[in-house]
């Protein structure tokens, strides 16, 4: 649905007399299949908007070529804006309009005839449950509202595609779920959603498939459970007191299915193993053989986050 | 067609948001009824004209040309907000043309600018004005031309610069030796010869001498034909430029 080539940006900035070239965008390629939602996670100035708004043609990219439900990005740029719909980050909404007149407009926008376009805006508000709203002033509405009538907007001529840039920052976290279940309906509807995040929990409850980006490069691509597997094994944590962590890591050290053992500042126990299933039964028996006391064991899963680390050596929540 | 239907769409839309806060009419027109009121009684002793009707001729042609300056010139202001809001970004990634986006937006302020225009011309009618109609659809034919240019040029100025706190300075810098150069307040007939002959690169200053041919009934005078031709090749060069903006703005 989505297919890109080395697809590059880089702006000019000035910053007092120093003019300096920042590559936003260092040759992104890219494959996004017909219905999922691909999600593009990345700290904030990974390069994610410049991709996307690059992708809906607002921007010109410097070099490279893409391939957006069909249409040629360079050549067809008008085609591309008929097959797809984009909801921007900071709203689209004006203050002193309401969502109807919004709708109104923007689906005429798209060539659609009067009578349809108030037919589609009506469609538009009952299932994003605006209904209500409908003829009020976008400036009444809470933040939850109105990022539901952007993306009504975004999707009134019923694009294939539909570009949704951080659908959720800043909202609740009510609100959240709620957008999430909305994103999901447009797929069950058979629209291709391309969002980007930098939300972790986001991106891997939400998405099919998704890309890791940071300093304008793809760094990794694939679905979540795949992106954590390529993250060899698991960590059993074990809560001792500062008195038995001494015996217990010359005890576990030697165990074949440790890979990996690190003492916690003041007592206890973090543990690389395979496959944490098998090791707590394992390392369980041989504390309590032991007559080590246990106060908690806990087993981490690698996170999305172990992979952003893994894949820049910084960890996302830092970034 | 599709230009036509879409300009036609943008223009709707921008005229029912202003409908919606008529204030504007009255900030508009609030200066130049200042200086009709307040400005235009000095100009009988000071222009030795033989009647308040006939330094009338002269003052209103001018204060309606600044109308259709200074209206043209601050439109960047809205633009600026709607740029914040979103609305612009929303606009460019529908396939609607982008002339069309600048154009629905300066015809509404043509047609505001005429609405103020009309209002001045009925209350300098009250002081005794008198002028022809056919002659007076010409002249606002000229004040929608500057109109035209002033609005696109502040649109493209405000797409570049992004922000109100570079597009007011910027305007003004430009709007005050355009409005000392153009003889709006006193005709340039009182000014040493070498203001004149910097005057002769302002192209106002042809518009404010063709207007003010119209006013006098003197049709066949130069200055008309002159005046409308330079303001309508500025205002389509400036309608091309404002457009390009629309389509190559970043954010």
């Amino acid at each position: 649905m989505i297919e890109t080539r080395g697809l590059r940006k880089s702006f000019r900035s000035r910053a007092g007399r120093d003019k300096k070239t920042v590559d936003a965008v260092r040759g992104v390629d890219l494959n996004v299949a017909e219905g999922e939602i691909f999600g593009f996670l990345g700290p904030n100035g990974a390069g994610k908007t410049t991709t996307l708004r690059m992708l809906a043609t607002l921007i010109e990219p410097d070099g490279g070529a893409a391939t957006i439900a069909g249409a040629d990005l360079l050549r067809q740029p008008a085609e591309v804006r008929r097959r797809i719909g984009y909801v921007a980050q900071g709203g689209s909404t004006w203050d002193e309009s309401t969502a109807r007149e919004e709708l109104v407009l923007h689906a005429r926008m798209y060539g659609i005839r009067k009578a349809d376009a108030h037919r589609r805006a009506e469609r538009a508000l009952a299932a994003f449950q605006l209904t209500e709203y409908a003829d009020r002033k976008c400036k009444t509405y809470s933040g939850g509202q109105r990022r539901r009538v952007d993306i009504a907007l975004g999707i009134i001529h019923e694009p294939r595609i539909v570009f949704l840039d951080e659908p959720t920052s800043g909202l609740d976290p009510q609100s959240r779920a709620h957008m999430w279940d909305e994103i999901r309906r447009l797929r069950s509807e058979g629209m291709t959603v391309f969002i980007t995040t930098h939300y972790l929990d986001e991106a891997d409850a939400l998405c099919d498939r998704i890309a890791i980006m940071d300093h304008g490069e793809v760094v990794a691509e694939g679905t979540p459970a795949e992106l954590k597997r390529e993250i060899s094994g698991e960590v059993v944590v074990v809560g001792l007191d500062a008195a038995a962590t001494p015996d217990a890591a010359q005890l576990l050290d030697s165990e074949p299915y440790v890979n990996k053992l690190e003492t916690v500042d003041g007592g206890g126990l973090r543990l690389h193993v395979d496959e944490g299933a098998t090791a707590i039964p394992q390392i369980l028996r041989r504390i309590d053989h032991a007559g080590l006391a246990l106060s908690s064991i806990e087993l981490h899963r690698p996170s999305l986050d172990d992979v952003f680390l893994t894949k820049t050596g910084r960890s996302l929540r830092e970034s | 067609m599709k230009l036509a239907r879409e300009t036609w769409l943008i223009f709707q839309r921008q005229t029912q948001l202003l409908l919606r806060n008529p204030v504007w009419v009255v900030v508009g027109v609030f200066q130049p009824v200042m200086y009709l009121l307040l400005f235009a009684p000095l100009l009988k002793p000071a222009l030795n004209a033989p009647t308040q009707a006939e330094a009338y001729k002269v003052f209103v042609p001018g204060v309606l040309v600044l109308l259709a300056i200074f209206g043209g010139l601050f439109q960047g202001f809205g633009l600026i907000a709607e740029l914040r809001a979103g609305i612009i970004e929303r606009s460019r990634v529908t396939p609607v043309s982008r002339l069309a986006l600048l154009l629905g937006r300066s015809m509404r302020d043509v047609v505001s600018l005429l609405v103020q225009a009309v209002i001045i011309t009925l209350l300098a009618l009250l002081f005794d004005l008198r002028v022809f109609i056919g002659d007076l659809l010409l002249a606002y034919l000229m004040l929608a031309l500057i109109a035209l240019m002033t609005s696109a040029v502040s649109y493209g100025v405000a797409l570049k610069v992004k922000s109100e706190d570079a597009l007011a300075p910027l305007m003004n810098t430009v709007a005050q030796p355009v409005l000392l150069l153009s003889g709006i307040l006193l005709p340039l007939t009182f000014a040493p010869g070498w203001l004149q002959g910097v005057a002769v690169w302002n192209p106002f200053s042809w518009a404010v001498d063709g207007t003010r041919a119209l006013f006098a009934g003197d049709l066949g005078n130069d200055k008309v034909w002159q005046g409308l031709a330079i303001i309508a090749v500025l205002a389509a060069a400036g309608v091309g430029w404002a457009a390009r903006q629309f389509a190559r703005s970043v954010r």
